[in-house]
């Protein structure tokens, strides 16, 4: 199947990049040819095959339910490009 | 010379006393300092006051008899593990001034063996490469190159600035991560040892993520004894990755000169790609006659679905980038650029912070987890790379190892195999299955090809048997013998 131009603007809104037109219909391309090519997978038989889902090597373990870390807004928010008080600023969003 | 030494002989000498952390970690600097500008291989260079510090404290170890196992080592350390208040930046703009507040778990037990941490090595953007060719803070220029010919040789990727650097004298070993094959083929093209040990062996916690049911750190080296010294300190059981494995880290270096008498070394017939070049063919048929030689049985085995690899790759991968990169969105940490709507500021900062491949590898995952596509593309890829690894488990039941050549050509100028996405990726070939069944290979220098460039040799083995794997690249290394040095070295021509 080849990737047209209206879902290339879906996904890039879908994963906030914002492209301009032009942008667009490069980006198209180079997923269309990445796609022809993965579309080998199709002659691949996996009828009752499972997906593999990470390595499986350990099981997941589980831990306590319990804090094991904390006490450091400062340092966290240090990493902030623009902050008010110990707040993260965004635009405002509800009006 | 100080900066030509392996790891194993810069601790004897260490503990020998023959010189100081503080000289080795001395000439390490005039080393960053004369040829950094032409390698670019250092993003960032830890200052000068803070290296020395670290080197004097491993001095102090030395001289109370107490030294640890990594003592005084001058390393670095590839700009995607995150360093306690030094810039970690991804070699992305996004990241451009990121100062984490806090240490990956795999520098943190480097550092806690002693390690004199020297500077932050260049990479792929995020990882994202194999050529060295996407960071945002420039390329890395390999320290070879071909005989009669000046072009710029890439180094590989994406761990091409930890290759450069170990390979050109400006660090004894460097950390990298591999997550289709960023320690391997960058150690081939550079001439030196690369370990992807055991998904779940190296904690992934702290390392800036790509894919995670593939990213795992691992040593590049010049040996493969430095190998298993420096996965010795880099491994173990970490409760802030869930994948983490709980098994014991054994003595790795001990693996290196156990004889590998009666190892079973399977060849797996479909990397006998179509069109490879002759020279790598010859390459390998010398390491399968050494390898018999150092009495290992050679078998013939089959991985079926090692066509496949690639593709599945490239739809997996690019899926969980687009998860874990879903991460930077210019509020939290990283670079911001400002618009008037919440959904502006994420498309600009994301649209002006990620580069090219970046960007792409994003919009191609979000595409193949998206509804109506998640079943044709992603679940598809899942079962293929379970067939993937079945095929490897399969070999196993035959064979203890598996030896393949690391990468389908020797390093490729700058400017080479960049039009097309799919031509790139095709580096990736023989280091791209292993990663998907999640088990531990390692890259080995055995030769040079007609133009003065290095080949290297791929042992695969089972999972967590990175011992064996460190066994037979020993017998491999001694019989290769390979003493060559880089065009551009610390030692040439001072």
């Amino acid at each position: 199947m080849s990737l047209d131009l209206a879902t290339t603007r879906r996904i890039a809104k879908l994963a906030r990049i914002g492209l301009e037109d032009a942008e667009l219909e490069t980006v198209r391309q180079k997923l269309d040819g990445i796609l022809g090519w993965v579309d080998q997978l199709s002659e691949v038989d996996v009828e009752g095959v499972p997906p593999m889902v990470g390595t499986e090597t350990e099981a997941l373990r589980q831990r306590d339910d319990a804090v094991t870390d904390g006490n450091c807004r400062d340092a966290i928010l240090s990493c902030a490009p623009e902050k008010s008080g110990p707040f993260y600023t965004v635009p405002k969003v509800v009006e | 010379m100080l900066t030509g030494l392996t790891l194993t002989e810069a601790r004897a000498g260490l503990a020998a006393r023959k010189f100081s952390a503080r000289e080795l970690a001395q000439a390490h600097l005039d080393a960053i300092g004369r040829l950094n500008t032409q390698l670019n291989a250092y993003i960032t260079v830890i200052s000068e006051q803070d290296v020395l510090a670290a080197a004097d404290a491993a001095d102090a170890r030395y001289a109370s008899g107490d030294a640890r196992l990594m003592d005084g080592l001058p390393v670095g350390v590839k700009d995607l593990f995150c360093t306690k208040g030094v810039k970690t930046t991804a070699a992305s703009k996004i990241l451009a001034n990121f100062v984490p507040p806090y240490e990956s778990s795999v520098t943190a037990r480097l550092l806690e063996a002693g390690s004199v941490f020297l500077g932050k090595t260049n990479l792929d953007e995020f990882a994202m490469g194999s050529a060295n060719i996407t960071s945002a803070f420039g390329s890395v220029l390999n320290p070879w190159k071909r005989q009669g010919d000046d072009s710029a040789l890439v180094p590989g990727g994406s761990s091409g600035g930890s290759a450069a650097a170990v390979a050109a004298g400006l660090a004894l070993a460097a950390t990298g991560t591999d997550t289709g094959g960023s320690i391997r083929q960058p150690a081939a093209f550079c001439g030196i040892v690369g370990l992807k040990p055991t998904y779940g062996r190296c904690s992934r916690w702290g390392t800036i993520a790509f894919a995670s049911s593939l990213d795992q750190a691992g040593p590049m080296t010049r040996s493969v004894a430095d190998a298993g010294l420096m996965l010795e300190a880099m491994a173990g059981f970490d409760e802030k990755d869930s994948t983490s494995s709980n098994r014991p880290v054994p003595e790795f270096s001990k693996a290196v000169g156990k004889s590998v008498k009666g190892l079973r070394v399977g060849i797996p017939a479909e990397y006998r790609a179509p069109g490879m070049p002759e020279e790598i063919a010859k390459m390998w048929e010398q390491g399968i006659a050494w390898l018999r030689e150092a009495g290992c049985e050679v078998v013939d085995v089959s991985l079926p679905h090692t066509k496949y690899g690639l593709a599945t790759y490239y739809i997996i991968a690019p899926a969980e980038c687009s998860s874990n990169l879903a991460r930077y969105d210019g509020i939290r940490f990283g670079e911001r650029k400002d618009a008037a709507t919440l959904d502006g500021i994420y498309e600009r900062t994301r649209a002006e912070g990620f580069g090219q491949e970046v960007r792409n590898r994003i919009l191609m995952g979000t595409y193949v987890l998206s509804a109506g596509y998640y079943d044709a593309y992603y679940l598809k890829a899942q079962k293929v790379r379970t067939l993937i690894k079945r095929d490897f488990v399969q070999a196993f039941e035959q064979v203890d190892v598996l030896l393949t050549p690391t990468a389908p050509s020797a390093a490729f100028a700058q400017g080479e195999n960049m039009d097309d996405p799919v031509q790139m990726y095709l580096n990736d070939i023989f280091t791209v299955p292993a990663s998907m069944a999640g088990v531990p290979a390692m890259s080995v220098p055995v030769g040079l090809d007609s133009r003065g460039l290095p080949l290297g040799l791929q042992i695969i083995g089972r999972h967590f048997d990175e011992e064996t794997v460190l066994s037979v690249g020993g017998a491999l290394e001694a019989a290769a013998g390979f003493a060559h040095k880089p065009a551009l070295h610390a030692e040439a021509g001072v």
